[in-house]
C-alpha cells in the first residue's frame, strides 16, 4: 500500500516539475520586459519621449548630451528593406528551385549547403565583408543591406521550401493538365498556394535582419547620423547598443537600454503579425 | 498564331527557367566564396602557436577561447536542456488541449525565439551581471544563452515527443505502468534522437553567438578557473580581433577553426535526424 502512494506521489511532484519547467519561457519573458523597462524607461521619461525617439541628433558625450534615436530607428529601417528587396527574391527563387527543379542528386548537395550559410556565425560573415565587400561599396547602407540579404537566405529558403512542398502536388498537376508548362505551373499555381507560408519566411527574416548585430557593426559605418544615401555609413538601433555600452555613463547607458527597449518593440510587433499569418493560414 | 502562342509559353519557361537556376547560383556562390575566402585566408595562418594554452599579445592564441567555447556551451547545455525537455514533456503528455496556460506558453516561447541576441545580452548584463551580482563571467554568459536556446530545446523535444506513436505509450499503460513510467522509460527514449538533433543545432547557435556574450561573459582572453571568471568564446574572439584590427590573419585561422565546428555540428545534427527518419523509408 505505501508503495503505491510513494509512486502516487512520485507522479504528482513530477508533474508539477514538468509544469514549472514550462512556465520557465513565462517567467523569461516577464524578466527581459520587466528589466529592460524598469531600466530604459526612467531614460525615455527624462530625456522626453518624442525627444527620445524623434530627435534626429546622438550625441551623448556632449555637454548637455543629446539622446536622439531616430537616426538609428530609420537606420534599421533601412537596412532591413535592403536586406528584404535582395534576400526575398534570391531566397524564394532558390526555394523554387530546391522544391521544384533542382535534380534529385544536386538537391543532395544543396540542402547541407544552405544548412551551413545558416550555421555560420555572424562575425564570420562580418569578417567576409568586410574584405570583400567593403572595397567595394565602402562602410555603407549598401554593404549592410547585401550582407544581411545573405544572411537571411537560410531562414527565407528553408521556411519558402517546405510551404512550396506543402502545397498538394495535384495543383501542379492540375496546371499541367490544362497545358501550362512546368515553371508557368509552378509561377502560377504552387507558388501563390504557398503564399502564406513565404509571408511568414519574409516577416521572419525582417526578424533576423533588424535583430542583427555584429555582421551590421563590422561593415555599416556606424555613424549615428540621419542615413543620406545608400553608400554612406549608418547606425542601427542594435550597433548604437553593442559600440557604446562599453563606455556608457549613468544616463547614457539608460538611454542605450532604452534603444533595447525600442528594438524589442519592433521585435513584438512582428512578432504578432507573425501569428496572425499563422491563424489565417490555419483558417 | 499557334506558332506566336507557342514561342510565347516558351519564352516564359526559358525566362523563369534562367531565374531560379540564377537565384541557385548565386546562393551557392556565396556560400562557395566565404568558406572559401575563409580557408585561403585562414588555413596558412593556422600555426601551431595559435594553440598555445596560454594566450600572449604575441601569440595570440585561440585555445583558451576554444575551451572557453566548449565550457561555455556545457554549462549552457546543462541548464537549458533539462529545462527544455522537461517543459516539452509537460507539454506534449501533460497539458490538456485548449488549457489556457499551454497558449500563453507557447506565445512566449515564440516571442523568446524571435527576440535579438543583443536584447538577450542587454538582459544578460543588467540581470545576471549587475542585479545579482554575478559581474562579467561563464556563469552569467551561461545563463544568458541558455534563455536564449530554451526555445530552440523546446520546439525540437516537443516535436521528437509527439512523433512518437501512441501505440508506444497504449503499449506501457496496458502493461501496468504508470504515466511517469511510461515517459521515461518508453516516450523518452524513444524521442531521444529527435531531441539530440535539437540540441545539437542548439551547440550551433551557442558557438556562433556574439552579441548576447559581449556584456555578460565579456572578452576575457584566458581560460577562466572559476564560473565566475570572464572568459571569451570564439566568436567574441573572433570579433575583438577584427575590432583591434591588428591580428586579421589569426581572425581568419579563427575563422576556419569555427567553420571547421560547424560543419562538424550540421553533419552530426544531419545524420542524427536521418537516422530518425530512416526508419520509415
Amino acid at each position: 500500500m505505501s508503495k503505491q502512494n510513494i509512486i502516487k506521489l512520485r507522479e504528482k511532484l513530477m508533474s508539477a516539475v514538468f509544469l514549472v519547467a514550462a512556465l520557465a519561457s513565462i517567467l523569461a519573458v516577464g524578466l527581459i520586459c520587466f528589466f529592460l523597462l524598469v531600466n530604459g524607461l526612467p531614460a525615455m521619461g527624462e530625456i522626453g519621449v518624442f525627444k527620445f525617439l524623434l530627435g534626429r541628433e546622438w550625441s551623448p558625450t556632449d555637454i548637455p548630451p543629446v539622446f536622439g534615436i531616430l537616426p538609428m530607428i530609420v537606420g534599421s529601417l533601412y537596412v532591413t528593406a535592403g536586406a528584404i528587396i535582395i534576400g526575398v527574391p534570391i531566397g524564394v527563387l532558390t526555394a523554387v528551385f530546391l522544391a521544384r527543379v533542382c535534380p534529385k542528386r544536386l538537391y543532395k548537395l544543396l540542402k547541407p549547403g544552405v544548412d551551413l550559410m545558416a550555421g555560420i556565425p555572424s562575425v564570420v560573415y562580418g569578417f567576409f565583408a568586410m574584405a570583400v565587400i567593403v572595397p567595394l561599396t565602402g562602410s555603407s547602407m549598401l554593404t549592410a543591406s547585401i550582407l544581411l540579404g545573405v544572411m537571411i537566405l537560410p531562414t527565407i529558403i528553408g521556411l519558402a521550401e517546405s510551404a512550396l512542398r506543402a502545397v498538394p502536388e495535384q495543383y501542379y498537376e492540375g496546371a499541367l493538365a490544362l497545358g501550362a508548362g512546368h515553371y508557368r505551373s509552378v509561377f502560377f499555381i504552387v507558388l501563390p498556394a504557398a503564399k502564406s507560408g513565404i509571408l511568414t519566411a519574409a516577416v521572419l527574416g525582417i526578424g533576423r535582419a533588424i535583430g542583427e548585430t555584429m555582421a551590421v557593426v563590422m561593415v555599416a559605418g556606424n555613424q549615428a547620423r540621419m542615413p543620406v544615401s545608400l553608400l554612406k555609413g549608418v547606425r542601427t538601433m542594435t550597433a548604437n547598443i553593442v559600440i557604446e555600452m562599453g563606455y556608457a555613463g549613468e544616463l547614457h547607458r539608460q538611454a542605450l537600454i532604452a534603444t533595447g527597449v525600442v528594438l524589442l518593440l519592433f521585435i513584438l510587433i512582428i512578432n504578432l503579425s507573425l501569428s496572425a499569418l499563422k491563424n489565417r493560414s490555419k483558417q | 498564331m499557334g506558332e506566336t502562342v507557342k514561342t510565347k509559353k516558351k519564352a516564359f519557361e526559358r525566362v523563369m527557367q534562367s531565374a531560379t537556376w540564377a537565384a541557385a547560383v548565386i546562393t551557392i556562390g556565396v556560400l562557395v566564396l566565404i568558406v572559401g575566402f575563409v580557408l585561403v585566408r585562414g588555413v596558412p595562418h593556422l600555426k601551431p602557436s595559435l594553440f598555445a594554452l596560454r594566450y600572449t599579445s604575441d601569440n595570440v592564441s585561440l585555445m583558451p577561447a576554444l575551451i572557453s567555447t566548449v565550457i561555455m556551451t556545457a554549462a549552457a547545455l546543462i541548464i537549458a536542456v533539462p529545462l527544455g525537455v522537461f517543459a516539452a514533456i509537460y507539454l506534449a503528455e501533460y497539458a490538456r488541449r485548449g488549457n489556457r496556460v499551454v497558449a500563453v506558453i507557447r506565445m512566449t516561447t515564440e516571442t523568446l525565439s524571435g527576440i535579438p541576441s543583443i536584447v538577450y545580452g542587454l538582459f544578460g548584463g543588467l540581470f545576471f551581471v549587475v542585479a545579482l551580482g554575478w559581474g562579467y563571467s561563464v556563469l552569467a554568459g551561461a545563463f544568458t544563452l541558455s534563455i536564449m536556446i530554451l526555445p530552440l530545446v523546446m520546439r525540437s523535444s516537443e516535436e521528437a515527443l509527439n512523433a512518437v506513436p501512441d501505440m508506444y505509450r497504449e503499449g506501457a499503460f496496458g502493461l501496468g505502468a504508470g504515466k511517469l513510467r511510461t515517459v521515461f522509460r518508453i516516450v523518452l527514449p524513444a524521442a531521444m534522437r529527435g531531441i539530440l538533433a535539437g540540441v545539437i543545432l542548439a551547440v550551433g547557435r551557442i558557438v556562433g553567438e556574439t552579441a548576447a556574450l559581449i556584456y555578460t561573459a565579456g572578452t576575457v582572453a584566458q581560460v577562466p578557473s572559476n564560473p565566475l571568471q570572464s572568459a571569451r568564446t570564439l566568436s567574441v574572439h573572433m570579433y575583438s580581433l577584427s575590432s583591434e584590427g591588428l591580428h586579421t590573419d589569426e581572425g581568419y585561422a579563427t575563422a576556419v577553426v569555427l567553420l571547421v565546428l560547424v560543419v562538424v555540428i550540421n553533419a552530426v545534427s544531419a545524420r542524427i535526424a536521418k537516422r530518425l527518419g530512416g526508419g520509415d523509408k
